[in-house]
């Protein structure tokens, strides 16, 4: 599913002394099937381009089509969109509410009107696919560590059957052991499942491992759009909106300068080291 | 004695059923020794359920230990009127900044914790003065805190445990919900009262990037400590970091990836410059 943002400005509180313009003449395209993460620091409009995606907020101007139909339309079915562009908040742990872990994956299949079986298939189907312990199913949610909560949380989204699926900085507060389970496991259902990913994050390291474009925001406008690769070069100016390559961008660029002629473009530590390796090969062979 | 000491430290949570029977027993901190001399920055890693929190709680008097004994600053916490002395040795600040702030302006906050000990108004408003130049945020003594970004916010909680002028501050996972930026402000700070301040710090947190700093480091895992010592010694053993699933800072991951493809570099690297001398002497040494 495509989503096309056309020239989109968005205020907060226009009109009055709190006038905040939260997003300035962005327009991008989301093709289907990408993995997608979307960094900027507090304030730079992240949250408030995911929520435009799936009409929890409307443009101020310009429009938004998805799968080449105008959001904004009369006639448009915006709750239809809600289900199809599925947002899974900071902290969605905070939400879960029903009396068991699996009651509250079928909240929201529920709401779409599905009928009772079909509404229990699809919370064992999401509530598998996350990876879930089975014998947790019909437990209260609330004994559940930070990371098991979070996959409650996300199966509850996944029940409904987006295409796309917006995590809004899925891995915050959860340690390095449940952020690479978090992570690893959207992008295996980026992987299996064939759908679009949007990851919002703080963590440059992470981004730079899992996904293959990178929209970079500030102030509300996009500042960077492309992979990893083509982004991360541009570190200085990253640093001065608040933001920073990877650590290995920055040993990159330092080898470069001592004359090594590594591929400052590396992201990840694998990258690093194989580059690294070759170069000083290289010049033995040279000499 | 150092100013924070604990011995044989256990602390088991118990939970009940609804007629009072035990239902189970979860021991969070199993035979802990620890021993913090005054004016040092320590860091304690470990990942969520590991026991750092309790251990955390106890030195705060906010929890009582199971068995063993902790002493701040030579106080016994297990004996009652000792509490208020021990929280007043050892301030705390916690993850969420939004959980600890109280009043509607800044200054105020700072103000709020010497007042409630009693210290006279002139004296409030000199340390609330000191707290928030230490931390930097003088300028925002008069700002609501409500539209301060989060690194902001949990400097100003920092300002109101120092206006409490505490000789220990344990830090609890200050910096898991901010942002790079704000991360880096509040480590800052921490630094800065250690050494200008004296003040003894205890960091815990599940960043790496964040300890290499610290003096000493203790790992937990399952209420144990499992690891103590330097972030050299620590760093350099990276296979078994990652065993217990920790986060090796990059630097230390990509030597480690050289190492192994047999170039010549010592082990307990942690910073980037650390890395790139002993590259480029790698490679003086092949042309020599």
């Amino acid at each position: 599913m495509s989503i096309i943002l056309d020239k989109v400005n968005f205020s907060y509180s226009e009109g009055t002394a709190y006038h905040i313009q939260a997003l300035k003449d962005v327009s991008l395209e989301i093709p289907d099937g990408q993995f997608i993460g979307v960094i900027g620091h507090t304030g730079s409009g992240k949250s408030t381009l995911t929520q435009l995606m799936n009409g929890l907020l409307r443009a101020t101007s310009g429009s938004i089509y998805v799968d080449g139909e105008d959001i904004y339309d009369r006639d448009y079915n915006m709750k239809e969109l809600r289900h199809r562009v599925g947002l899974v908040f900071q902290y969605p742990d905070h939400q879960l509410f029903e009396t068991t872990n699996f009651e509250d994956v079928c909240f929201g299949p529920k709401n779409q009107g599905l009928d009772r079986k079909e509404v229990e298939l699809r919370a064992y189907e999401a509530l598998r696919s996350v990876g879930f312990p089975e014998e947790l199913y019909f437990q209260p949610p609330f004994d559940l560590s930070g990371g098991q909560k979070r996959r409650v949380a996300i199966a509850g989204v996944l029940a409904m059957k987006p295409k796309v699926l917006i995590l809004d900085e899925p891995t915050a507060g959860l340690d390095p052991a449940g952020r690479d389970e978090i992570l690893g496991l959207v992008s295996k259902m980026h992987r299996e499942l064939g759908i679009t990913i949007i990851l919002v994050s703080h963590s440059m390291e992470d981004v730079a491992r899992y996904v293959e474009r990178l929209i970079v925001m500030n102030r509300g406008s996009v500042m960077f759009d492309g992979t990893p690769k083509e982004v991360f070069p541009h570190y200085k100016e990253l640093e001065e909106v608040g933001l920073a390559a990877p650590q290995v961008t920055y040993l990159m660029h330092e080898l470069r300068r001592f004359g090594l002629n590594v591929d400052t473009g590396a992201t990840t530590v694998k990258e690093a080291a194989a580059d690294i390796l070759r170069a000083l090969q290289n010049e033995g062979q040279r000499k | 004695m150092g100013i924070i000491k604990a011995s044989k430290l256990v602390h088991e949570f118990i939970r009940r059923d609804e007629e009072g029977n035990v239902e189970s027993i979860t021991t969070a901190l199993d035979q802990v020794d620890l021993d913090v001399k005054e004016g040092q920055f320590i860091a304690i890693l470990g990942h969520n359920g590991s026991g750092k929190s309790t251990l955390a709680k106890h030195i705060n008097a906010l929890l009582a230990p199971t068995e063993g004994s902790l002493w701040v600053d030579g106080m016994d916490v297990q004996k009652e009127e000792n509490v208020i002395p021990v929280r007043k040795t050892a301030g705390m600040v916690f993850q969420n900044p939004d959980n600890q702030i109280i009043a509607s302006v800044v200054e105020e906050d700072v103000g709020f914790g010497p007042e409630n000990i009693g210290v006279p108004t002139d004296e409030i408003w000199q340390r609330v003065e000191k707290s928030l130049a230490a931390v930097g945020m003088t300028k925002y003594r008069n700002h609501s805190p409500n539209k301060l970004s989060g690194g902001q916010k949990q400097r100003v909680a920092i300002a109101g445990v120092m206006a409490m002028e505490p000789k220990c501050i344990v830090f609890d996972e200050p910096t898991a919900m901010l942002d790079p930026n704000g991360r880096r402000e509040v480590i800052r700070a921490a630094h800065e009262l250690n050494r200008e301040k004296g003040v003894t710090i205890i960091l815990i947190t599940h960043y790496m990037e964040e300890v290499v700093d610290a003096v000493y480091i203790y790992v937990m895992e399952k209420g144990k400590i499992i690891m103590d010592g330097t972030p050299r010694q620590i760093f350099a053993r990276v296979e078994e970091l990652k065993a217990h699933r920790l986060d090796v800072p990059q630097a230390t991951l990509v030597a480690d990836e050289l190492r192994r493809a047999g170039l010549d570099i010592p082990a307990g690297i942690l910073t980037r410059r650390e890395l790139v001398e002993a590259i480029l002497s790698v490679r003086e040494s092949r042309r020599g």
